[in-house]
């Protein structure tokens, strides 16, 4: 499973969706997701990647980690996988 | 109905192992905020914290009381008995049997859970220390003050997260108002500050890496501190009869719950509980000079409780100083209203206002005067302190000039 589909998967399960029902250009907003709902995704993610997501509710901007659509959260899980490696 | 007042205090906390420290720091706007001196503080995301500094438990306990005493317990001793000691009171007659003691906290002994299932899970012991369990139990603090001090009536914990001291502290009131009791010892006391404490805190997201900033712009989160502020509450009529020192008076109490979000604080939660305390007071809205804030530091609460005030107080919203000083002395959860209230005191008997220290910028969400970085020269006669819990359980305590 690529690192899009899997966070769709997660995004899904979050939301209460299908898959398919969960686009690239969704936002957390469009997807139902609050910020606790955001704060368990990020969670998931951290242990589907094994990776730290540098996120603090308080201030998403300063975060490093842009939340603001699926793409960009996708784009921002690849970067911190790369980092990784 | 009873009055009831104040006639002892004591603390030991990040700004200071007693009371006249601690308001000395207040007035400076010291932050005791730094790097955690914790085990395994490698592993945590969340590395600074506001801890109770050059303190050596072998100083103040013998090795047996210290089987027995977590570090919360310690804290709430060692504010007890400066308490007592200013309150004049000895416990050794009939009052003994009309005296109590209520003390928040919200982990109880954290620190002994933490160590203790380190070694049964990390380092695969299969025996632990005989006392675990009345060390770490909640309401070890408060047996052991009664123990310590022979206070034989009404005792008992109080744990609701952040608001745990407050929701103490009006229980105590309550008690003595409604003559179950005459002298109650009272606040609260905590000591979270290990990486387990830590640790959970952390998942929430909403702990500051850097420091903690309330009503400023640049906010971003909580930082956590530790300690304990204890008091002695008495009935009005048997502290004058006996000729003791009255620090002020416990004018009110109301609580609230928000009935809403298991995290998320509602205003109007908030302002039912700031209006009801007044209303329990006999305090006009107009006749408060200072409110000691939640003020968390995050920027929902902040915002939240900046909403909060303008709806309890109206246009006198405007006129009122407002500060939390947790960004000196860090959230201290359970324990926090406790050392709070010590601002509360020092606004109606040494005129000064505690800062909020660490402001850097308004927010348009959070215009009040929040007497930012340097502490302020000004009379008051009434106070309010506010605490608000996850759970959306809200406290908020009234005090006057006695």
């Amino acid at each position: 499973m690529s690192v899009q589909d899997k966070i769709i998967a997660i995004l899904a399960d979050q939301a209460l969706l299908d898959v398919s029902d969960v686009t690239l250009d969704d936002t957390l907003d469009s997807l139902g997701i609050d910020s606790m709902g955001l704060v368990e995704t990020i969670f998931a993610i951290e242990e589907a990647f094994d990776i730290t997501v540098p996120f603090n509710a308080n201030a998403p901007a300063e975060s490093g980690f842009d939340v603001t659509s699926v793409r960009a959260i996708v784009a921002a899980v690849e970067g911190l996988v790369k980092e990784r490696v | 109905m009873r009055r009831v007042v104040i006639t002892g205090a004591g603390t030991i906390n990040p700004l200071g192992h007693d009371v006249p420290t601690t308001l000395a720091a207040m007035q400076a706007g010291t932050c005791a905020i730094g790097p955690l001196d914790i085990r395994d503080v490698d592993r945590l995301q969340i590395q600074i914290g506001a801890q109770v500094s050059g303190y050596k438990e072998a100083d103040h306990f013998s090795r047996q009381d210290l089987t027995l005493y977590d570090r919360f317990t310690q804290f709430a001793l060692i504010a007890a008995r400066q308490a007592v000691d200013q309150s004049g009171l000895a416990f050794t007659d009939a009052t003994a049997e009309r005296a109590g003691v209520i003390l928040g906290t919200s982990g109880g002994g954290l620190n002994t859970q933490d160590d203790n299932y380190r070694a049964v899970y990390e380092e695969g012991k299969n025996r632990v220390h005989p006392f675990i369990v009345p060390r770490l139990m909640n309401n070890a603090a408060v047996s052991h003050v009664s123990i310590t001090h022979n206070l034989r009536g009404p005792a008992f914990t109080v744990s609701t997260a952040c608001a745990s001291s407050n929701h103490a502290m009006g229980q105590a009131l309550a008690m003595i108002r409604s003559g179950m009791a005459d002298v109650m010892m009272t606040g609260g006391s905590e000591a979270m500050l290990c990486f387990g404490g830590i640790k959970a805190w952390e998942g929430l997201r909403v702990m500051s890496r850097d420091g903690c900033r309330p009503f400023s712009i640049n906010r971003n989160g909580m930082v956590q501190g530790e300690g304990a502020g204890v008091f002695v509450f008495e009935a009005l009529e048997h502290a004058q009869a006996r000729g003791a020192e009255i620090l002020c008076e416990v004018a009110g109490f109301a609580m609230s719950s928000d009935a809403a979000d298991i995290v998320t604080p509602s205003a109007a939660g908030a302002s039912r509980a700031m209006r009801g305390a007044l209303a329990d007071a006999g305090i006009a809205g107009d006749a408060v000079g200072y409110i000691n804030a939640h003020g968390t530091g995050t920027t929902v609460n902040d915002r939240t409780e900046t909403a909060a005030i303008r709806d309890a107080f109206g246009p006198h919203a405007d006129r009122l100083m407002v500060s939390s000083t947790k960004a000196m002395h860090g959230h201290l959860i359970g324990g926090t209203g406790a050392v709070e209230l010590l601002a509360c005191i020092m606004a109606l008997r040494d005129d000064v206002i505690a800062p909020t220290v660490g402001f850097a910028g308004s927010d348009p969400e959070c215009d009040l005067d929040i007497v930012p970085n340097e502490a302020r020269q000004a009379h008051v006669d009434a106070v309010l302190s506010n605490a608000f819990a996850f759970g959306g359980l809200n406290a908020v305590m009234a005090l006057r000039r006695f």
